[in-house]
């Protein structure tokens, strides 16, 4: 997929100002939200399995060579193919032969966004296959040639309405007169279409959530049971998964599974979690001839290394984009490339480069929720943090934005210079800003004032009020100090004196006897 | 092999040692301190991963699953309930064909099921249900019911284990809009663990059956507007049938 | 202002019974809103400490460190470290600065000899302040101070604040105690706001999309006024609310607490009427 990050502000300008987006925006994803928080409540070890999850993820990859030979050799052991591709060319290329070898007029797929990654279907296309998409989301996108904007829901971003414009316009032969408002006809609509493409594909092709090194098994998970159909009824079944899919054995894959559907969707599980191994064997009525697995690397052995390794963890469970504000308002595709949300904010430069996609990790609060719902609790904020130093080291800030920030950590390093010169601007300001108490433009504010008022500061900095309060209390002490001084020495001078014969007043004797 | 053929595995062959280089090379390079492969050796290393796939140890457990066998079913029927699927309990293997045929007749549903070759359910008496036929083999799009056994299921989340095979075609378990499961009382367990315990038991350590499907509910959607719909492309109802098989 | 003067304590005394506290202003309470400060001071001293301000403090380094500036930012780190170490504990009017003293401080200084070990120690000793109150200071109650308000208060919980310092229950169990107060939660008090820091500058319109849903949020839950322990994330809803020419008022729950609504509200004009003369015209 060819990506369009560097225009992430007019991307995210554009979803802004789309009417229709927003509106489907306004609903979706914070409902994923609340529904994550009740599969959480009703699971009291939630917290405990996103530790054992994490430390599954961690161990795998900190042996993921080996777990990937073992892999490899029980596929092998169970009759599929294994193919190893560095680069997405690669893989396009060794899918393309397979299915080419197949003599496959038609590709029938289930959701994957690695293919995403690496432009498997435009590929295809192009050597004179059919590619069907067959989860519905993705059959929704690729009626309007659009890339996914969710992870788990590729066509969120789509109102009921411009779906059933789709439909009209793409499934032509149905009678014009039929009812379609209810996503019930819709459902039943696209259910009967793609049934034919199922069974006509030549070739099936899916993802895989799971990568299982005991048994050589791959896994799908989905609601629909596309997944299931794209892989049973074609000839050939061609996984594509990329190598930090692996896990060890089917037991941290149930671990994992305890926590995928939870935290994308709020179920409890998805309804099919589909584990195969391997082509039709002895006496199988059903089931592909030929199965292929392509493991493919594009990037990750490298991630390996660095700060950014934390990544291979995902799961693809979307919950962070789920919770993400940004994402909430400017929607998947305006982060310009296959993984929307917080997690495409890192991996997206990660893979292709801090210059192509560096402002992805920019647009970002660090309001922390991504991290607080990751099941495999990534420290996404603190990684788009690294991409931020690494942007910055490589001299790629913005210059007008870098001149602001230098300006301020100088003044912020010299307190004495940063009070004389607050304080001869911010009574200036106070004294225009008094009567409104904010300001509806200020120069050098634009960036603010466009949207908001800039309220009104104080006057004075709270240090010089604080020292002028310290000297006022100071003075005060002094004077008190002095008082108590003047009226210690005239007790003492009286004290010296002979005491006053009977012509003292009462008043004055009562008085001098106070005054120690 | 062919020209082409060997010139590709060949190419694979050198992308994967360049993969798996490039891996080990990054782990031994990477900052992260004790994560385990910077500081060990090769034997170490492979040392560990044998230990951990032959332990297959369990990584999570569920209270809600520390039950009794009753309880455990109580629970099992409730999510798949709640997934809108039908689930009858049947007192003994006898009653299971009277059971069948009264859900196709209470929902309008052809007396024709499509079914494998699997031995419990082709012990089931259908004597009583003269007008029920049985097609075997693969699903055909034409099939209006499927019907299969289940291998386990589990309680946690409600979910069966199917195992693909002539016993079972996993097409069955897709591709009619009717999809009737049934399972033995006694086939109900806690944890998805412990189905892949019975699994391995049965078909051998490192060994599965070509598919193994766990099925929670029937197909569903919420791709249109995030109004949810079922099926999608596989059964838009399930039934599932407890026998108590005593 | 009300003079405070200075407690009268001898070192002996304070060693026995007053902590010594830090206080780190922040920028923007420095540069926008010194009553803040004060109320603040006001606050730490009703619950027994003695309350210092070093003058050589002046940003915490959030905007440079989050901007990728790791050289600034350890700089300014260094210095508020070396101003405030000494106290006893160094306590901010500000979840995202004390979150940066706290936790990030130590992260950024991990790899030099000299500070890793002196950030340590300094972190450990940061608190953001209405966590301090209730949990090193245990008050229970703000009586000395007439911490009153007649009408109803939504509060808003900034994510440093929630997320870095787990402040959540602290700033609601403070507002019962204060008299007359009706505290309404609004729906999602615990979504950003949109401001971000130099966020809300940089990506201006899209911060306007989430600063707009929180107005929105805002107004549904129907206050007299709006609290948080952030005065970045205040400023940035107060100045929307105001744009949208909204009469819900503005505050840090400090001055609430304290009981000191004497200086206007955020984004509020001389002669609005404030919810602190409506609040003492009805009887505070």
């Amino acid at each position: 997929m060819q990506a369009t990050s560097r225009d992430f502000k007019d991307n995210a300008h554009q979803a802004i100002k789309d009417e229709q987006l927003q509106q489907a925006l306004s609903g979706l994803p914070t409902g994923f939200a609340a529904a994550r928080a009740r599969a959480r409540e009703n699971l009291p070890e939630f917290e405990q399995l996103r530790d054992i999850g994490r430390d599954i993820k961690d161990h795998t990859l900190a042996h993921l060579d080996l777990y990937l030979a073992e892999f490899e050799r029980r596929a092998i052991a169970a009759g599929s193919q294994v193919h190893w591709a560095a680069t997405a060319a690669d893989a396009r290329r060794i899918i393309a032969d397979i299915c080419i070898k197949a003599d496959a007029k038609l590709v029938a797929k289930g959701k994957s966004m690695i293919s995403e990654e690496i432009a498997l279907n435009e590929h295809l296309i192009k050597q004179g296959m059919e590619v069907a998409e067959t989860d519905l989301g993705e059959y929704l996108i690729q009626l309007r040639g659009e890339t996914p904007s969710h992870i788990i829901a590729p066509a969120i971003h789509l109102t009921r309405d411009q779906i059933e414009a789709d439909f009209r316009k793409a499934h032509d032969r149905l009678p014009a007169e039929r009812l379609l408002n209810e996503p019930e006809q819709m459902v039943a609509e696209a259910r009967a279409i793609l049934r034919q493409k199922f069974l006509a594909a030549d070739v099936g092709i899916t993802g895989a959530n799971f990568l299982i090194a005991e048994t050589g098994s791959t896994v799908i998970v989905t609601n629909e049971g596309n997944g299931d159909l794209t892989q049973s009824l074609a000839g050939t079944h061609i996984v594509i998964a990329s190598i930090e899919k692996v896990v060890p054995t089917l037991e941290d894959a149930s671990t994992i599974l305890r926590l995928l559907a939870r935290s994308a969707t709020g179920q409890e599980t998805a309804t099919y979690t589909t584990f195969s191994t391997g082509p039709r064997r002895n006496g199988d009525p059903d089931g592909p001839g030929h199965c292929h697995v392509v493991i493919l690397d594009n990037g990750r052995s490298e991630m390996l290394a660095g700060a950014f390794r934390d990544v291979l963890r995902c799961i693809r469970c979307g919950a962070c984009m789920n919770h993400c504000p940004v994402y909430n308002a400017i929607g998947g595709h305006a982060y310009g490339w296959v993984y929307p949300g917080p997690i495409g904010a890192v991996l997206t430069p990660s893979l292709i480069g801090v210059r192509e996609a560096g402002e992805l990790p920019n647009a970002s609060t660090f309001c922390g929720r991504c991290e607080a719902v990751c099941p495999m609790r990534i420290p996404l904020p603190k990684l788009m943090r690294k991409l931020r130093e690494r942007e910055y080291g490589d001299g790629l800030t913005p210059r007008s934005f870098l001149i602001g920030l230098k300006a301020w950590a100088w003044f912020a390093r010299h307190p004495r210079l940063y009070q004389m010169g607050a304080n001869l601007v911010l009574p200036l300001m106070a004294r225009m800003g008094a009567r409104r108490g904010a300001f509806k433009w200020l120069p050098f504010a634009a960036g603010w004032t466009s949207y908001r008022d800039l309220p009104s500061p104080q006057g004075r900095t709270f240090q010089k009020l604080w020292a002028q309060q310290l000297q006022q209390d100071q003075d005060q002490e002094q004077e008190q100090e002095q008082e108590q001084d003047q009226v210690q020495q005239q007790n003492r001078l009286l004290a010296r004196q002979p005491p006053p014969e009977q012509q003292a007043s009462t008043g004055e004797a009562g008085s001098h006897g106070e005054a120690s | 092999m062919s020209k082409t053929s060997a010139k590709a595995s060949a190419a694979s062959s050198d992308a994967r040692h360049a993969i798996l280089g490039r891996i080990k090379k990054s782990l031994a390079q990477s900052p992260d301190g004790g994560r385990g492969a910077a500081t060990q050796t090769d034997a170490q290393r492979l040392a560990t991963v044998k230990a951990r796939l032959a332990a297959h140890e369990v990584q999570s457990t569920l209270q809600r699953v520390a039950k009794s066998p009753a309880q455990l079913v109580a629970l099992f029927r409730s999510f798949l309930e709640g997934q809108s699927a039908s689930v009858i309990d049947v007192a003994k293997p006898a009653d299971i064909a009277a059971a069948i045929a009264q859900y196709l007749r209470e929902n309008n549903l052809p007396a024709s099921l499509r079914m494998g070759d699997d031995g419990y359910l082709a012990a089931i008496d259908w004597s009583s249900e003269a007008n029920l036929t049985g097609r075997y083999g693969a699903a055909t799009d034409s099939d209006a019911v499927g019907l299969s056994h289940a291998l386990a299921g589990v309680a946690e989340t409600g979910t069966l284990f199917l195992a693909s095979g002539a016993d079972n075609p996993v097409t069955i378990n897709f591709m009619p809009a009717t999809h009737i499961i049934v399972i033995r009382q006694t086939d109900i367990v806690g944890s998805y663990e412990m189905a892949w315990d019975r699994i391995r038991k049965a078909y051998g350590d490192n060994t599965m059956p070509r598919t193994v499907n766990m099925i929670s509910g029937p197909s569903r959607t919420g791709d249109i507007a995030g109004v949810l719909v079922r099926g999608a492309h596989g059964p838009k109802d399930i039934c599932v049938i407890i026998v108590k098989d005593d | 202002m009300p003079r405070q003067s200075m407690p009268q304590k001898t070192a002996h005394d304070a060693a026995l019974t007053a902590p010594r506290v830090g206080l780190f202003v922040t920028c923007l309470v420095d540069l926008m809103r010194p009553s803040v400060g004060f109320a603040a001071v006001k606050l730490l001293r009703a619950s027994g400490c003695h309350v210092e301000v070093p003058a050589a403090q002046t940003c915490c380094g959030q905007p440079a460190y989050n901007a990728g500036d790791k050289a600034d930012a350890s700089a300014i780190a260094k210095q508020t470290i070396a101003a405030l170490e000494d106290y006893d504990f160094i306590v901010a009017p500000s979840g995202s600065c004390a979150g940066m003293l706290k936790h990030h401080y130590p992260r950024l200084l991990a790899g030099e000899t000299d500070w890793a070990e002196r950030a340590r120690r300094f972190a450990g000793k940061v608190h953001e302040l209405l966590s301090f109150l209730v949990h090193q200071r245990g008050i229970t109650d703000l009586g000395g101070l007439n911490a009153r308000y007649d009408g109803r208060v939504t509060y808003h919980d900034s994510c440093s604040g929630l997320r870095e310092m787990g402040i959540k229950a602290e700033p609601r169990q403070l507002l019962a105690m204060v008299e007359g107060l009706e505290l309404v939660e609004m729906h999602d008090a615990e979504v950003c706001c949109g401001f971000g820091g130099t966020f809300a500058v940089k990506f201006g319109e899209i911060s306007n999309v989430m600063v707009e849903k929180k107005t929105v949020n805002i107004s549904q839950a129907e206050p007299d006024l709006l609290l948080a322990g952030d005065l970045g994330c205040l400023m940035n809803m107060a100045g929307k609310l105001k744009r949208q020419g909204s009469k819900i008022a503005a505050r840090h729950i400090a001055e609430v607490l304290a009981g000191d609504l004497s200086a206007p509200a955020i984004a509020a004009g001389a002669h609005d009427e404030c919810d602190g003369c409506k609040s003492r015209k009805e009887g505070g």
